[in-house]
């Protein structure tokens, strides 16, 4: 029997997908034999090894894994809210903003000119995690209260400026207590007495903890009578209001639950960073954070540690030449392999992008040398294979590169309206001009690129697979 | 031009003040309301807030800027100065309203049957892209229209001590003629009433033969190109431009678009006014450090007190 609230069709998907033969069946037949527990067991030998990995190696690898289980965690807590309870809550960071300044508030010189203390006040972590984890619920808990008045899009709205407001606040009021746009800085870490955790990888085990904890948390919350109660607003408030469930209460619980989960984050990356400033809780994070949540997948616990995990490094690697070149073009084939099918085509395809490349090449270099006499962005051996296929002019211009980008976006765009086998030939000049693109272009500022490429897997995720990697898909009754 | 007739009372330093915040809130107004329509209109006919209007704006802003380079530079010019503004107004109107119809065709028509989650995020997406692409193609620096050089009637009239730039009249003539012409348009043509039918049914529209995905890209053409127009106007009125003016100006606009009640096109006009004058009366007589704030509290009150906002129909539930 179907779940109750869960169309038959969708309900019935576990099924379809074991029927599915090859490794897609093995592999739903092998997640379904896997418990729950053993999976989070998974998980926290996976960031064991991880842990020891890093121990003596470079310093970035700690950041990088810090920050992904900080992300995992933040995706964790906007779960509860966006996932679970179907609020649009655009004003997350504020929550996770708020506690990260309670937390330097209390753990640096910011109220050190106040005539109580010289020196600041600097509580230990058992007395600041609780005071910021405490503040910020009774701020969920009114923002909630007020949004309660509110469905839908206005929610959205009134939480997006909730959030700005927070970000305009930090930078612009008591600028003596708060920082203003210097922020607060050279704040003192997690200590308990003398006891303090002075690196990254410190932060590191402290996080993991925090998120098995969490995930173990709320697996019992989902499972739980107010889980499946705010599953149920999630489908339709009105009929959960019917089988009197309390929405109001759910609803606002699900806001103060999320939020303790941001300021708990907002702790963590105060303490790591040792500084707090307005910039990091703008709203390029708050889309990050939706972005972890939308591509794992809104409404699962595993899907949100994933999206956290694979937008953390997809990130990280961006920022390295060789790790980027490796990410775009892992992307490039996935793409293609994905959407051009039978493998004919595809053969044929690659094939023909194969040829083209390499005769573009010798005919515009047979016209003028110059114009292929610049070397590829990427390093390493990839640079070597794309010498003689890419067209990168001497000194590698600016304007050549951004001809190309404004190109390869009319080709995408383009790409996508065609149909059939104009489309199989489109796709042949659109990945040459991308690639020639990034070699030329893309490669030399990895900041930027990095941001655009977020954004595109944003729209990509949605248009391919709207409820994310690991989602179940739901039926809107609208 | 000094002491018109309505003026010829001889004003006092704090009657100055007033009158000149006064016209600066409604010259910034007017720009809001602007962009605040495309808002309304996309959000009418797709229920879609479309987080990627202020970069829309932006890009126009940008297009407006190389129309002045294009002909010789601030300094030299090789048009006369009407012909470009009217030039460059039509260039932005044009390219941003096919910007518009494009992101609409390539990231939003494959969601029209998605949740309603997924439009959205797609839309801070298209918003990150557009403002990291204009990063990437142009840099991230300031520019300067340096409109002073060329707009000969930037003098200003002087109106006992109030100054008002020739550069406002034209904002604001443009901006009136504009916002009564989409409301003709809505309310006479043919194309106005199959927009009026998606907005409030579109399943039923198609039945009764609308072309549903013509209307939708005609509405974003037009949205768009005004959001490109308004960016023209600012980079004149203000000076300067870069990559992240969109964000703030589309929220701003997007105020507007709400406190008038969103889906309403007089709501979006007067919520554009009301938005640009609390901006400027706040900045001159409380803080400019806290004119944003008191905007975005505005808000905050406005949709507590009137979620659907002040012109806006509250929607129907049906069950």
């Amino acid at each position: 029997m179907a779940p109750i609230g869960v169309d038959e069709w969708v309900a019935r998907s576990g099924d379809r997908r074991e029927q599915n033969s090859g490794w897609r069946g093995l592999l739903a037949r092998l997640d379904s034999r896997v418990g729950w527990w053993p999976r989070l067991v998974l998980v926290g030998l996976f960031a064991l090894v991880y842990g020891k990995l890093l121990v003596g190696s470079n310093i970035n690898y700690a950041q990088t894994g810090f920050n992904v289980v900080l992300y995992a965690i933040l995706a964790l807590g906007l779960n509860i809210v966006v996932g679970w309870a179907g609020l649009l809550d655009l004003g997350y960071i504020a929550f996770f903003g708020a506690g990260a300044y309670i937390y330097a508030l209390f753990s640096s010189h910011a109220f050190g000119n106040l005539p109580l203390s010289t020196g600041g006040v600097q509580l230990p972590v058992v007395a600041t995690i609780p005071i910021a984890v405490v503040g910020v619920g009774i701020l969920g808990l009114v923002i909630g209260l007020v949004a309660l008045r509110l469905s839908g899009d206005y929610l959205a709205i009134v939480t997006l400026f909730v959030g700005q407001a927070f970000a305009e606040a930090v930078n612009n009021v008591a600028p003596g207590t708060l920082g203003g746009a210097n922020g607060l800085f050279g704040l003192k870490g997690f200590h308990v007495g003398s006891a303090m955790i002075g690196s990254t990888l410190g932060y590191y085990w402290f996080a993991v903890i925090v998120l098995l904890i969490l995930m173990a948390f709320l697996h019992l919350l989902d499972t739980s009578r107010t889980g499946r109660a705010w599953r149920a607003l999630r489908d339709d408030p009105l009929a959960a209001e019917v089988m009197t469930i309390p929405v109001n209460k759910v609803k606002v619980m699900a806001f103060t639950f999320g939020a303790i989960v941001a300021a708990l984050a907002g702790t963590m990356f105060a303490a790591q960073q040792s500084s707090v400033f307005s910039t990091n809780f703008s709203a390029q994070t708050l889309i990050l954070i939706y972005a972890c949540l939308v591509l794992g997948g809104a409404g699962s616990i595993a899907g949100a540690v994933l999206g956290g995990v694979v937008v953390t490094v997809s990130q990280q690697l961006l920022s390295s030449p060789i790790d980027s070149a490796y990410l775009f073009y892992g992307i490039l084939v996935i793409v293609l392999v994905a959407r051009v099918r039978p493998w004919r085509h595809l053969a044929a395809v690659v094939a023909a992008i194969v040829g083209f490349g390499f005769g573009v090449h010798a005919i515009v270099g047979a016209i003028s040398h110059r114009a292929i006499a610049g070397s590829p962005g990427s390093s390493g051996w990839f640079a070597g294979a794309l010498r003689h296929f890419v067209i990168v002019p001497a000194g590698s211009p600016l304007t050549y590169g951004n001809l190309l980008y404004v190109a390869m976006i009319c080709m995408i765009i383009g790409v996508v309206q065609l149909k059939g086998i104009r489309r199989l030939v489109a796709v042949v000049p659109t990945v040459y001009v991308a690639i020639c693109c990034w070699e030329a272009r893309l490669t030399l500022d990895p900041g930027i690129t990095a941001q655009i490429m977020i954004g595109a897997i944003l729209i990509v995720t949605m248009a391919a697979r709207p409820e994310g990697l690991l989602g179940t898909r739901r039926v809107e009754v609208l | 031009m000094g002491g018109g007739g309505a003026f010829s009372v001889a004003c006092t330093a704090q009657m100055q003040i007033f009158i000149q915040t006064l016209v600066t809130g409604i010259v910034t107004g007017c720009l809001y309301a602007l962009i605040a329509l495309g808002y309304s209109m996309v959000y009418g006919v797709l229920k879609l807030l479309n987080f990627a209007h202020g970069d829309l704006y932006m890009v126009g802003a940008f297009i407006g800027y190389f129309a002045i380079q294009w002909f010789g530079g601030a300094t030299a010019l090789i048009i006369p100065v009407p012909l470009l503004i009217i030039f460059m107004m039509v260039v932005a109107g044009l390219g941003v309203g096919a910007l518009g119809v494009a992101i609409e065709r390539f990231a939003y028509r494959p969601l029209r049957n998605a949740p309603r989650i997924a439009p959205l995020i797609t839309a801070l997406g298209i918003s990150f892209i557009l403002e990291d692409s204009v990063l990437l193609l142009f840099g991230g620096f300031t520019r300067n229209y340096n409109a002073p050089a060329f707009l000969p009637f930037r003098q200003s009239i002087h109106i006992d001590g109030v100054n008002i730039w020739s550069v406002q009249i034209i904002v604001v003539v443009v901006s009136v003629v504009m916002m009564f012409g989409l409301r003709e348009l809505v309310n006479r043509t043919l194309f106005g009433k199959s927009m009026r039918a998606v907005a409030s049914d579109r399943e039923a529209a198609e039945m009764l033969g609308v072309n549903v995905d013509r209307t939708i890209a005609m509405t974003f053409f037009i949205g768009s190109a005004m959001a490109g127009v308004a960016g023209v106007m600012s980079g004149l009125a203000f000076g300067q431009i870069s990559n992240i003016i969109g964000f703030l100006a589309g929220l701003k606009a997007f105020t507007a678009a709400v406190v008038g009640g969103i889906g309403s096109i007089p709501g979006a006009m007067i919520g554009g006014l009301v938005i640009g004058l609390c901006e400027s009366f706040s900045s001159s007589y409380i803080s400019s450090q806290y004119s944003d704030l008191i905007v975005f509290a505005l808000l905050i009150a406005t949709m507590l007190v009137r979620p659907q906002g002040v012109f806006g129909q509250p929607p129907l539930q049906k069950v």
